[in-house]
């Protein structure tokens, strides 16, 4: 395990291919390289197909690359170890997918403290409280003993903020998290992840195809083709 | 343990029509099981207690002679061996005989029998009686003959006999009454006594023949002083008579003969009946296994999306693993939990409705919370083994592709 290198992510020379040995064999990254400081709010953009879902895969620990490494919250990644990937993914990453991929049998309260309870935290009262204010801090106070099946999109994809909050990770992997949403409720989400990574410095690589919301990101790393062809400061 | 048992609660409750089907299968196959456990084991017992309730575990007798042909001739055929007639023959030194039984591991009480054909007379009244004289206290510890008695004592002083119920009907006899019975053509073979009290044999034909009297009153009618026909014993486990009769015949000259060789066919009968509720039960436990497996399968293709979340979120391959398992040991607890219920509904009723021709309860059934707790237990297990399958494929699943789906 490396020291803490004052960045939540690293990643040297990672590529990805699929279908490796056979006749339809594709390179998908080619040998990125990307390095998010603490606290960084950064969008990741570019055309469909560039592989921006298979890097935020990777980063996620949801896919390993087949070259490169991946250095987490200061931990070296060993993509052989299974038991801890999971614990890294438990206690270091939150996800915001574009579909919130909320637990339709659990209500907001419960999904909001589910990565918890799988962590196998108590759930005390303490911990409810919590998960109340970040609700809250989402703007669905009131909502708490609500099903996702009883709120708006909007609202479902605000729970699945807050529950990526839950376990107060150092990174936040958001895979377009406005792109099934109307402009103006876009505009509010955006709002309040900017908002969390000012109030609590969690850093954020957020996937958008949303030009303007990318504008309000403090980094823009572009990628096609598998590859990194843009990295610009924008703040 | 709280997150998977929480995760596979809510699984179960939000797939309820499935929930409820299988927990539905479950308790069906549970109660066709147990019902039939325990109807077989109270017919099993019933039989048993009608047939050996009355015998012996182990009984032995002293060796029949072989007819000796007396031809020196060395080419002569034989066609017809006469056998001697028979005579009641003693076992020497009995009371020698029986301590070296008590010695035999397994022997649970040994007890010296004179017996011998009689008849009883009471006024017109005369049957064919066996007379069976018994040191009672030794006896009762084979035969249990207090559990028998239906009235009088079960008291044999001189001069007393305790007689099968059929029999005292046959005679006109009741406890109190005095009974004639003759062993011989001389006077010095008949003796009256007083019927003590009447036994119920659980076997119809014994019930009708039996007469018991004491021993040493016994020998002297049939001419037998101081001598025994046979030595009876009862051992701890009756399925293990014929092993034990081996010990025993190693330790004496005698032919000693367990009730699993005189009533083979009983036997045969039984075990019979044991391997077709032993085929049921495998048979029921796999259909339920097979039921629980497929709907688990069925709830991990529906939930792989929620499977990959989970895992994004940070849960381990055991965890998946021990959700689904939970959900099989949970359905299985229910669903025989529900069916112990269901099989107790159905003893009752079988009770209820089911009567032999007097109107009576044709046996009774051995519903025992024993076999509800191993039921119930099996059917746990069964329902864990059953989710192993659907739980290894939701562990495997591949986060990311499980989120796509």
């Amino acid at each position: 395990m490396n020291k803490p290198s004052g960045n939540v992510l690293r990643l040297a020379g990672i590529h990805k291919s699929y279908n490796i040995g056979t006749p339809v064999e594709a390179e998908i990254l080619h040998g990125i390289d990307l390095t998010l400081a603490n606290g960084e709010f950064t969008a990741l953009i570019g055309p469909s197909g560039s592989g921006k879902s298979t890097l935020l895969n990777i980063i996620g620990l949801l896919e390993a690359p087949t070259r490169g490494s991946v250095e987490i919250a200061g931990q070296s990644v060993r993509y052989d170890d299974d038991n801890g990937l999971t614990r890294l993914r438990a206690m270091s990453l939150g996800f915001v997918f574009q579909f919130h991929h909320l637990l339709p049998a659990f209500t907001a309260l419960e999904n909001v403290l589910m990565p918890q309870l799988i962590n196998g935290v108590e759930i005390n009262d303490a911990k409810r409280a919590e998960a109340t204010a970040l609700l809250a801090a989402v703007g669905l106070k009131g909502a708490e003993r609500k099903k996702p099946a009883e709120l708006s999109g909007g609202m479902q994809q605000r729970v699945a903020i807050a529950r990526s909050l839950s376990m107060k990770p150092a990174l936040v992997l958001a895979d377009e998290p406005t792109g099934n949403l109307d402009t103006k409720t876009a505009a509010d989400i955006f709002v309040m992840l900017r908002e969390f990574n000012k109030n609590f410095g969690t850093t954020f690589l957020i996937v958008t195809h949303d030009p303007r919301l990318a504008a309000t990101c403090d980094r823009r790393v572009t990628l096609a083709d598998g590859k990194i062809i843009s990295d610009e400061q924008t703040a | 343990m709280r997150f998977e048992l929480q995760l596979a609660l809510r699984f179960l409750r939000e797939g309820r029509t499935q929930s409820a089907l299988i927990v539905g299968g479950v308790m069906v196959g549970v109660a066709v099981i147990v019902f039939i456990s325990a109807l077989v084991t109270g017919l099993q017992t019933n039989t048993f207690r009608r047939t050996l309730g009355a015998q012996a575990h182990i009984v032995s007798k002293p060796i029949e002679p072989a007819a000796r042909v007396q031809s020196e001739a060395s080419n002569s055929v034989i066609a017809v061996v006469q056998t001697a007639p028979r005579k009641l023959r003693s076992i020497e030194n009995w009371q020698q005989v029986i301590a070296a039984y008590e010695a035999v591991p397994g022997v649970v009480a040994v007890s010296p029998l004179a017996s011998g054909a009689a008849i009883a007379l009471r006024g017109e009244g005369r049957n064919a009686v066996t007379i069976f004289g018994v040191d009672l206290a030794r006896y009762d510890r084979i035969v249990d003959l207090s559990d028998k008695l239906v009235a009088g004592a079960l008291r044999l002083e001189p001069g007393d006999v305790l007689v099968g119920t059929e029999l005292a009907k046959d005679l006109g006899a009741t406890v109190g009454d005095r009974i004639s019975l003759t062993t011989g053509t001389s006077s010095a073979n008949s003796e009256r006594f007083q019927l003590s009290g009447t036994l119920d044999l659980g076997n119809r034909d014994l019930s009708r023949r039996a007469v018991y009297l004491p021993l040493h009153t016994a020998q002297n009618m049939l001419e037998l002083p101081g001598g025994v026909t046979s030595i009876e014993t009862r051992i701890r486990d009756v399925f293990n008579a014929n092993e034990v009769a081996a010990k025993m015949a190693r330790v004496t000259p005698l032919a000693v003969e367990s009730w699993m060789v005189t009533n083979g066919s009983l036997l045969s009968a039984l075990s019979a009946q044991s391997a077709s509720t032993a085929i049921i039960r495998v048979f029921v436990s796999i259909v339920v296994m097979l039921g629980i497996a497929s709907v688990l399968v069925v709830a991990v293709v529906q939930k792989t999306r929620e499977i990959g979340i989970l895992r994004a979120m940070g849960a381990s391959r055991g965890q998946m693993t021990r959700v689904f398992l939970l959900q099989g040991a949970l359905v299985g607890f229910v669903g025989s939990a529900l069916g112990a219920a269901l099989a107790a509904l159905l003893v009752f009723a079988f009770g209820v409705f089911v009567r032999g021709p007097d109107g009576g309860v044709l046996f009774p059934i051995d519903l025992t919370a024993q076999l509800l707790i191993v039921a119930c237990a099996a059917a746990t297990v069964c329902g864990t083994l059953a989710a192993i399958a659907p739980a290894r494929r939701a562990a495997r699943l591949d986060p990311a592709q499980a989120m796509r789906a």
